[in-house]
């Protein structure tokens, strides 16, 4: 009854992919044996890593807070199970990088014991402030991948009016099945979440859009929005092309809008959330739990039976590949997230995160070796950014950043597409990457650089005006100096010529007595 | 283990040696109907040419210390030595292919820095260079169909590529050639093709055919999409435009549009010169606008230059221009259309 036949606009490019997905959406997720171990990372969120608030020692209940959001970037972190603190170290973190990170790790007591929840009664008489705040303590980050802390999305502030809520189900990236099997297994909860953020967000309408590739989850959803009895929320299916899951994409084909590029999506009254960021939304404020696990997508040629897992955040990646079975005897590739985007990790022996959506196993196949480019454009057709990765490459390659970023380096949103049709087999997002990394590097250095500059700036003027103070005091003090020699010599001169007055009057007086004493003696003269 | 460096980890199917080997395989049509119409002597320019262009090709990546095999399978050096190939005339010595080949893969491709780098499209450069330095071998057509150079045998052919023969005798011009020097002479055009028997149905008597295959083999590159139509539309559009415009003013003195399209190497250079990409403009806005230049020069230099025929000159012209009109024609990037 929702399915109303809306008018969806195209983008630029994108690319047809064979799916892969229903390997694995065969079975209902499984939940994964609890582990006996849980590393849990400080760092599974864009922004500041958590502040552990547990010792070594510390026993802790399931849900309760172990690490608390420092700063406004950032997320706290819940005990996923009841156990103890046995470690606060610095690990690996499934990154591409591999560097460590600062991780409690959880030793399981097997119990699985709730600490206390306090859901929120009714979302509806609640204000935007509470439920965000609850949706912060609550540690929720977008479960779509980019792991930005949801809370602050939920925040437009007072100069944007929010005309779109869109609840992302796209889900285009190939193998990867987390999302469709959510929307299948927990219809309510997606529409209970987007409910909640609709509300937290004053927005107008609410969409939630899934490719056409997945009528299971559409039609999932819309016998729970018919159950439900409202009508408030729109389901629209899109077509099947990659990357509409991609926030900008799905914007573009949804309201025929464009983000402004570089800006944000709030400029134009949308905001964007994963429908797996709903449902944890939905289990924060309407159950009072914390984002403690989440679906994972366990998948590829090299896994006996690719499914679907719930699993605890911490758990070993391994743990969840032997659960799904491995196939023996191939040397295999791991990837984390899809083939397109996802980054490959060398270790199995990581844990789980908030953003891991997807573990992807594949038999290692060797690279095909890099041709020269021949300029034959078909990147810049499927470019969904509407870029001329050519360009980039060129420039990328040349390390010419000024260019690089003259040819929109930063609106890439790193799809790979242009990759994936180069005849030339030349991995451009690479490039693109390198280029991104140094650009970034060349603007700290800058930054470092200017703070050193001012700082120098600033020392020479503090030097200048102690100069400048010193040569004042001195030139004051000389002036006084002198003024005081003046004064003196001001006096000795008034005394000179007082003196000299007084002298010139005896004189005068001297002379007129004289001149008397003359004028009498002559006065009888002149009588004469 | 990393034998990937970074997401994408999968690749489409294309590659580049497939992209060249779509264009070998869509210049078939027109090398068989080359060889029914001109015998044995367009195999031994082919052959030779691919012997010369790869073997020079092998010469530099070993001087240039760069992989050699990688380039010589990546289809570039064949496709190239093909088209030279086929834009020289038939049973000509092979040092004029041999020096063809030099100016192509030497001068104009490695030289830049191979396969990529190179600002001119490699055949033409060598068809030019050839055009320029030997007007007279390189204007020497056989006559086809019904000539007596069409039942020449292998053998004999071999003779007169390795010179022991010489071919004066079966010679004739091109159909564009005949047009142009007619039409010094005061002629017009519909005397010129009454007289001569070089002129058939379309154009010139057998070089409609062989266009005919190029706009067959052009046709499925398009459809293969090995290339895209924004350069042949353009190019072949303009040139109709302008040639249609003249035939209406004064169809004494100008060829018909018809006459233009088939006449010369206009779907050769319209599908398979000038939409080399290296060389070309590379945004569909450029494509076009490079297409709708290559398509003007062409009918200026054919209609008032010294040449009978300028696809050449005028691609190679365009190429210039090509990073200029990709300068020019930058899309808009997404988000920044407001």
């Amino acid at each position: 009854m929702n399915k109303i036949n809306r008018k969806l606009w195209k983008y630029h490019g994108g690319l047809h992919l064979e799916e892969h997905k229903s390997i694995s959406t065969g079975q209902q997720s499984a939940l994964l044996p609890l582990p006996k171990r849980l590393t849990i990372p400080m760092q599974q969120h864009i922004g500041e890593a958590a502040h552990p608030i547990v010792d070594v020692g510390d026993k802790v209940l399931k849900g309760e807070m172990i690490a608390e959001a420092s700063g406004k970037v950032s997320a706290p972190i819940h005990a996923p199970t009841s156990g103890t603190i046995v470690e606060i170290a610095a690990l690996p973190v499934p990154h591409p990088s591999e560097l460590n990170v600062l991780t409690i790790v959880l030793e399981s007591d097997g119990q699985d014991q709730w600490c206390e929840r306090y859901p929120i009664e009714n979302y509806r008489h609640a204000s935007s402030e509470q439920l965000r705040e609850r949706i912060h303590d609550a540690g929720i980050v977008g479960l779509g991948g980019a792991g930005f802390p949801s809370y602050i999305k939920l925040n437009p502030g007072q100069h944007f009016a929010i005309e779109t809520l869109i609840l992302n189900g796209a889900e285009c990236e190939p193998y990867i099945t987390c999302d469709d099997q959510l929307m299948r297994e927990r219809p309510e909860a997606i529409l209970n979440g987007a409910r909640i953020m609709r509300h937290a967000l004053h927005a107008k309408r609410c969409i939630i859009a899934i490719e056409d590739n997945k009528p299971d989850a559409f039609s999932a959803l819309n016998n729970a929005l018919s159950q439900s009895g409202q009508n408030d929320i729109e389901l629209v299916m899109v077509p099947t092309l990659y990357p509409t899951g991609g926030e900008r994409q799905l914007i573009k084909v949804l309201t025929g809008k464009e983000p402004p590029s570089q800006g944000r999506t709030l400029d134009i009254g949308i905001i964007c959330h994963n429908v797996a960021t709903a449902a944890a939304v939905a289990d924060a404020i309407i159950d009072g739990t914390p984002l403690i696990s989440r679906i994972v997508t366990i998948t590829g040629e090299a896994i006996s039976t690719p499914q679907n897992i719930i699993a605890p955040v911490g758990a070993p990646i391994e743990e969840l590949l032997d659960f799904a079975g491995r196939e023996s005897g191939v040397n295999t590739q791991l990837i984390m997230g899809g083939p397109m985007m996802g980054v490959s990790l060398s270790n199995t022996n990581l844990p789980i995160v908030k953003t891991s959506n997807c573990f992807l196993l594949q038999p290692a196949e060797p690279t095909k070796p890099e041709s020269p480019c021949i300029r034959c454009g078909e990147c810049a057709r499927v470019c969904p950014a509407e870029l001329l990765p050519q360009q980039l490459y060129w420039h990328s390659r040349a390390k010419e950043f000024e260019k690089v970023q003259e040819y929109n380096l930063f609106d890439c949103i790193e799809c790979g597409c242009c990759s994936w049709v180069c005849p030339s087999n030349i991995p451009l997002v690479h490039y693109y990457r390198f280029a991104k990394t140094e650009v970034w590097a060349q603007e700290r250095e800058k930054e470092g650089a200017n703070i050193a500059r001012r700082r120098h700036e600033f020392r020479l003027e503090r030097q200048e005006k102690v100069e400048r103070e010193k040569a004042e005091r001195m030139r004051k003090k000389k002036a006084m100096l002198k003024d005081k020699e003046g004064a003196k010599d001001d006096t000795a001169k008034k005394a000179a010529i007082q003196a000299a007055m007084d002298r010139a009057k005896a004189k005068r007086e001297a002379n007129q007595v004289d001149s008397t004493i003359s004028a009498s003696d002559s006065q009888p003269k002149s009588e004469l | 283990m990393k034998s990937l460096i970074s997401s994408p980890y999968t690749h489409g199917s294309s590659s580049l040696q497939q992209v060249m080997m779509q264009v070998v395989f869509a210049l078939i049509p027109a090398i068989g109907v080359y060889f029914a119409l001109f015998g044995w002597g367009i195999l031994t320019n082919i052959v030779l040419s691919i012997i010369f262009c790869l073997g020079f090709e092998t010469i530099i990546m070993w001087l240039r210390r760069r992989p050699i095999k990688s380039a010589l399978f990546d289809g570039s050096a064949l496709v190239t030595a093909i088209l030279l190939a086929i834009t020289i005339p038939p049973l000509s010595p092979w040092w004029i292919i041999f020096i063809g080949s030099l100016a192509a893969i030497v001068f104009a491709k490695q030289l830049y820095g191979g396969l990529g780098f190179n600002p001119f499209n490699p055949a033409m450069v060598g068809f030019v260079v050839l055009l320029i330095s030997f007007p007279k071998e390189m204007t020497q057509w056989l006559a086809p169909i019904g000539a007596e150079g069409n039942g020449m045998g292998l053998l004999h052919s071999l003779q007169i590529v390795f010179g022991s023969t010489g071919i004066d005798a079966l010679s004739g011009a091109t159909p564009l050639d005949v047009i142009k020097t007619g039409i010094r002479m005061g002629e017009t055009i519909n005397t010129i093709i009454a007289g001569n028997p070089t002129f058939g149905q379309l154009s010139g008597s057998g070089w409609e055919w062989i266009n005919l295959a190029i706009l067959i083999g052009g046709i499925w590159m398009l459809w293969r999409k090995t290339i895209r139509w924004q350069v042949p539309v353009a190019m072949l559009g303009s040139l109709a435009a302008i040639a249609s415009l003249f035939y209406l003013i004064d169809p004494e003195h100008y060829a018909s549009p018809l006459f233009h399209l088939f006449g010369g190497g206009a779907f050769l250079g319209a599908f398979f010169i000038a939409t080399d990409p290296v060389s070309g403009a590379t945004s569909t806005k450029g494509r076009i606008i490079f297409g709708i230049g290559a398509g003007l020069l062409t009918y200026i230099i054919r209609s008032w230059g010294g040449f009978p025929d300028g696809i050449a000159f005028s691609i190679l012209l365009m190429n210039m221009a090509a990073p200029m009109i990709d300068y020019y024609t930058q899309p808009k990037v997404f988000g920044q259309k407001g």
